[in-house]
């Protein structure tokens, strides 16, 4: 049984065109997915698939062998933290209390009890938020609302943690230690999925790639694999190019 | 912190619920006729009669109302993320309205017919919340599509009022004026009882959710990944807070500016955790109304100002200096 499980998994909104068209892939932890391509190609779509806020039209997406969409919400999102693109900028609470949100899962009562806040503490000190636990959300910058966002899904304790473009607003430094996070997270045996554009920072840290057009599936490896240049200016019709400095390094870089 | 928390949210549900028995306490023995507390404290008519007849029922009526209001402007507040939200914008007030407007001008217009105008008032409640429901069954609905349904199933409503207040006869258009003014009248214990029974059990499910509520503000999208089934919230919320304004607003008429006024002034003291804020609402929103009462039949005495009229000569220019102040 793999902890993530897609069979012919298909999506359209009301009948339309399908944004996610047939995917069959699986995953087990502990990894690092990155989930590419081009705009519209079904990233985000597929990931809220597999968080199990949307019903897929065909096919399925298994969790441990239960179907997500089917299963109970407070279950699931103990299976699945779903870092979202947008969240509002004005929520009005401390990065304490977001991060709390994250408990929501493991009980329905009124106030949080003391595992909730060892798990708080937690987050907070592997995203080094410890400094901001009485900040109000609404005046950080994008990089801490970021940060804020993922130590709240760490919080969530869930084996499989799902972001989508999450270095969207984050200046390089922010970007690097992100990355450097998720493989931490990866370390700690999560299965981490990522919607990215940063094609080369995907190549650089993650281990797997899956490369999506138009709702279908049409690489799925190593990076070196997965974006090979060729592929990819066939995907993204622009060119692409590997490189590779005397230090061994590898770039990639696209455009004309 | 959660400690503190709760800690916090027993201290304001304390002193809140303290301040509002205390003000409950004293506000029935203020009012327009001047009254003779020697005859009162010894039961002796007719002050004692007015005491416990008129003025009592009263200060409950309104510490009721008032609870309900400020509660249900709370959750829809929360629900559609709008701080201009009231319990009338989804067009519950003006549907409530419409109905017991309806029963004044059709029916036998004799005192009896109140029970009645109850009953339709709610049954106008009820069309409207369960119309705006299907439509977001039916269509994928935003707050702000809510809003703008709102206010036209208002703008509708207030329209047919208005009809059938100029194609009544006299008395039944004063009537009709009068209800529509809002105000706290002296009710019978067994209303106190009925209200009570549809109140607080509501009041009760609206604050078991205040942590869900917190999370809805953050979203749909964050929300529904801990968990919150936004949808069902909305619903169910919905669904409560018409039940809350329906029910009173049946009994008073529609009553302005306590549902936007109290949990504004509450969240800016308190802050925006719903733990804190909805039990601090539903006694505040209780004792401002009672408060408002108690000078409704006090100025201008024996004139009687309609209480509608005192929150919003009072709650209003409040409202806009608390928007400047910062």
């Amino acid at each position: 049984m793999k902890q993530l499980e897609l069979v012919g998994l298909r999506f359209a909104y009301g009948g339309g065109r399908a944004v996610v068209d047939g995917i069959d892939a699986s995953a087990d932890g502990p990894g690092l997915i990155a989930i590419v391509g081009p705009n519209g190609a079904g990233k985000s779509t597929l990931l809220d698939l597999i968080a199990g806020q949307k019903t897929p039209v065909e096919g399925s997406c298994q969790l441990n062998g239960q179907e997500a969409c089917a299963m109970p919400r407070a279950a699931l999102c103990r299976l699945v933290a779903h870092v979202p693109q947008l969240v509002p900028g004005e929520i009005p609470f401390t990065v304490e209390e977001v991060v709390l949100t994250g408990r929501i899962p493991y009980g329905r009562g009124l106030f949080e009890n003391d595992d909730d806040r060892a798990a708080m503490e937690m987050a907070l000190r592997k995203t080094r938020l410890e400094g901001f636990r009485q900040r109000k959300f609404s005046a950080l910058s994008g990089g801490e609302k970021q940060r804020v966002l993922l130590a709240a899904a760490l919080c969530q304790e869930a084996p499989m943690v799902l972001l989508d473009e999450p270095s969207a607003h984050l200046d390089p430094e922010n970007e690097a230690e992100m990355w450097e996070l998720l493989k931490e997270l990866k370390a700690a045996g999560k299965l981490v999925i990522v919607v990215t554009h940063h094609l080369g920072l995907a190549a650089q840290h993650c281990d797997r790639v899956w490369l999506l057009e138009r709702g279908k599936l049409v690489a799925d490896g190593v990076p070196c694999d997965a974006l090979e240049a060729g592929r990819l200016e066939r995907v993204f019709r622009v060119p692409f190019y590997w490189h590779q400095n005397a230090e061994g390094r590898v770039f990639l870089t696209y455009g004309r | 912190m959660g400690d503190d928390l709760r800690r916090r949210a027993g201290r304001v549900l304390a002193w809140s619920a303290l301040g509002a028995v205390a003000v409950a306490a004293v506000c029935p023995f203020v009012g327009g006729s001047g009254m003779d507390y020697g005859k009162l404290w010894r039961g002796e008519g007719p002050d004692w009669g007015i005491f416990v007849n008129l003025r009592v029922p009263r200060t409950l009526l309104a510490f009721l109302t008032g609870a309900a209001l400020s509660t249900a402007g709370a959750l829809y507040q929360a629900l559609l993320r709008d701080a201009l939200a009231t319990p009338s914008s989804l067009g519950v007030t003006a549907a409530a309205a419409l109905g017991a407007v309806a029963a004044l001008a059709l029916g036998p217009g004799d005192e009896a017919g109140f029970p009645v105008v109850w009953v339709a008032a709610l049954v106008g409640a009820g069309v409207v919340i369960t119309l705006v429901a299907a439509l977001g069954q039916v269509k994928r609905f935003t707050s702000f599509t809510l809003l703008l349904t709102g206010i036209a199933v208002s703008g509708v409503c207030t329209a047919l009022v208005l009809l059938l207040h100029s194609m009544a006869g006299l008395t039944k258009a004063f009537q009709i004026s009068h209800w529509l003014m809002g105000g706290i009248d002296a009710v019978e214990y067994s209303v106190l009882g009925w209200l009570a029974l549809v109140l607080v059990p509501v009041s009760w499910w609206v604050l078991r959710q205040a942590r869900v509520l917190n999370v809805v503000s953050y979203g749909e999208a964050w929300a529904v990944g801990r968990g919150v089934d936004c949808r069902k919230i909305t619903w169910q919320g919905f669904a409560a807070g018409a039940v809350l304004v329906g029910t009173t607003t049946a009994v008073t008429g529609p009553i302005a500016f306590v549902g936007l006024i109290v949990p504004h002034l509450l969240r800016r003291v308190l802050g925006p955790d719903h733990r804190v804020l909805l039990p601090a609402c539903l006694f505040g929103g209780g004792a401002f109304l009672v408060v408002c009462d108690a000078i409704s039949r006090s100025v201008l005495a024996p004139v009687e100002i309609p209480v509608g009229v005192t929150t919003a000569l009072l709650g209003g220019p409040f409202f806009v200096w608390l928007l400047w102040s910062r």
